[in-house]
């Protein structure tokens, strides 16, 4: 059901706070990957606060949906999504990202940090890992859906495309792959670095059902993951255009610099003023 | 004589038959690594990726964190080096509860040459945080160490031989993890042997006796974690110890045990294994182990020049 103003307004609200959330993460610990955070705010918003069967109060539930971080190096976006969810307490962002014995690793830990579904941080497996979790559905008769999220620069790596011929190879129509397509890798330009365009026609080549939405439309995306699973009996890919460092004007005119480079006290402010919280 | 992939795959369907969440993936293999008879009678629980290793790894990891226990399977030099990053990061480090089924392993798929042969698959996995590995002695250990990884929790890698085996061990032989096997005593030397090359051990060892040299065979099927006490007691009559291991020498058996024994000193060990060389094609196993100085004629040498006997 499309979402009414009510809700993208309470989900662009939200989408704010979380910038806010990510940039002082970054900030307090001098390290993390602000860029592509940035770039996928939205897609967690709509997933983890309207999509997903998921109870932050039981997160090792069986029958839950699944989400896998594949760009496992954007988690200071999933680690703030997950405390605005009540996963965790919201002041271990900034006490524990990337802090020796903290809960919040530098990548995903499913087995340090509550609501993380599973360990990421190579970039290239978790396409694989959704396969094995949609799988793991069919098997034993569950109806869960998985969600995983790659970056277009991740694309690069040819265990996704392993993945993405197992998931239509076998029909694996409760699999979602969300493609974060920014534009950018850690060296420039995905067009310039290693171009995998067209997408869409990559992934219908490979025999998925594919979407091309605003990754940052709250109302797209919303529209988008109601047509899964799709009538085809085809998994699902969603590739998402979205803005590198999204939100803030000095990150976005240099989003090769600001993938891996937290701001400064200055920079925070003038971030913090510009995202207006 | 039995082969040992057989044992393997028939004690995986008897665990598929008792266990409704088990499950096993292959990358294209089934009909080498024998997990066909799973495939064959529960096709429902039998995942085929493709020539794609790293994606078995992948699905293996997904299928754990539904609560299935997956066994995925390929040859050793491939799930263990081919798919090494997937196993590292999706598997051990998460800490998942997939079995890890390396076939054709050490010298075995003699035909094959080098690509195919595995001398270095022990050492990748035991230096994995949260992986256990085991690597069989015979068709009978096999079956006993598949049966029991049905009911461990966690990574495990299960190292099994193209080969055919005689029994070394009873029928009725229970698996026991971290525990050695002492196949025979004896007080000279002290011969400790891990995979299929034990029973090369026991027939040095027999060699031995009639030219009156006294060789315990010590079976380490455990590679870790090992109990490096029931190695100690297990050679308690002596401190001459020769390890044989068809694998390299560089962080297999010889390291393992030298590892154990390094810090109560007084032991001798000598490290008998591949030498840091690749494997190679050959027109039968025992021709390759020839060539690699893994014969029981090399066993017996070895023994009699570490204790100062003419052979």
């Amino acid at each position: 059901m499309p979402f009414d103003q009510e809700t993208v307004a309470e989900l662009q609200n939200r989408s704010r706070q979380i910038r806010r959330d990510i940039l002082e993460m970054v900030h307090a610990i001098q390290s993390g990957h602000p860029g592509g955070s940035l770039s996928i705010v939205e897609i967690l918003l709509v997933l983890y606060r309207k999509k997903m069967r998921i109870d932050p109060q039981d997160p090792h539930s069986q029958d839950r949906d699944r989400f896998v971080l594949s760009k496992g190096h954007c988690a200071p976006a999933l680690y703030a999504v997950l405390a605005d969810m009540g996963y965790f307490p919201k002041e271990a962002l900034k006490e524990s990202f990337r802090r020796i014995n903290g809960m919040l690793q530098g990548h995903p830990d499913m087995n340090k940090t509550p609501g993380i579904d599973m360990t990421t941080g190579s970039l290239g497996i978790g396409l694989s890992v959704g396969c094995g979790m949609a799988f793991g559905a069919r098997i034993l008769g569950k109806d869960f859906r998985v969600y995983v999220l790659t970056g277009d620069g991740e694309l690069n790596e040819g265990q996704v495309w392993e993945a993405a011929k197992t998931a239509a190879h076998h029909r694996l129509d409760n699999l979602t792959v969300i493609v974060d397509a920014n534009g950018y890798q850690n060296d420039g330009p995905t067009r310039v670095e290693m171009n995998m365009e067209p997408l869409a026609e990559k992934w219908r080549a490979f025999g998925w059902d594919v979407q091309e939405v605003d990754g940052h439309s709250i109302e797209q995306l919303s529209s988008a993951f109601d047509q899964v699973p799709a009538p085809s009996g085809r998994p699902t890919a969603i590739i998402c255009r979205t803005v590198k460092c999204k939100g803030v004007s000095f990150m976005e005119e240099d989003k090769v610099k600001y993938h891996g480079t937290p701001p400064d006290g200055e920079q925070l402010s003038q971030a913090l003023s510009e995202l207006g919280c | 004589m039995e082969s040992c992939r057989t044992w393997y795959g028939k004690a995986l369907l008897e665990l598929a038959r008792r266990d409704p969440t088990i499950v096993a993936l292959d990358a294209d293999l089934s009909k080498s690594t024998m997990s066909t008879y799973i495939e064959q009678e529960f096709p429902e629980r039998f995942i085929e990726v493709g020539i794609a290793e790293q994606d078995m790894i992948g699905i293996a990891a997904g299928l754990a964190l539904t609560g299935l226990r997956p066994f995925a399977n390929s040859f050793a030099v491939f799930i263990t080096g081919r798919a090494y990053d997937q196993v590292r990061q999706a598997i051990a480090y998460p800490n998942l509860n997939v079995k890890l089924v390396g076939s054709s392993a050490g010298l075995s798929d003699f035909g094959d040459g080098a690509t195919h042969q595995s001398i270095e698959d022990v050492s990748l996995m035991r230096g994995l945080p949260n992986m256990t590995v085991i690597v069989p002695a015979d068709h009978i250990q096999t079956r006993a160490a598949t049966l029991y990884l049905g009911t461990h929790t966690g990574p495990a890698y299960l190292r099994i031989s193209r080969t055919e085996t005689e029994a070394i061990f009873p029928d009725d032989y229970v698996f026991r993890l971290g525990k050695v096997d002492r196949l025979v005593g004896g007080s000279d030397v002290a011969i400790v042997a891990s995979g299929t090359i034990t029973a090369t051990a026991l027939d040095a060892s027999r060699r031995l006796a009639s030219i009156g040299i006294s060789a315990s065979v010590v079976c380490v099927s455990t590679l870790k974690p090992l109990d490096a006490e029931d190695l100690i007691d297990a050679l308690e009559e002596t401190r001459n110890v020769i390890t044989l291991e068809e694998h390299s020498v560089y962080g297999g058996l010889g390291s393992i045990v030298a590892e154990s024994l390094g810090s109560r000193g007084g032991y001798r060990v000598h490290m008998m294994g591949v030498k840091d060389r690749f494997g190679q094609s050959a027109e039968s196993f025992t021709d390759l182990l020839d060539c690699y100085g893994l014969t029981a004629d090399d066993v017996v040498e070895a023994a009699c020049q570490m204790i100062g006997k003419q052979p």
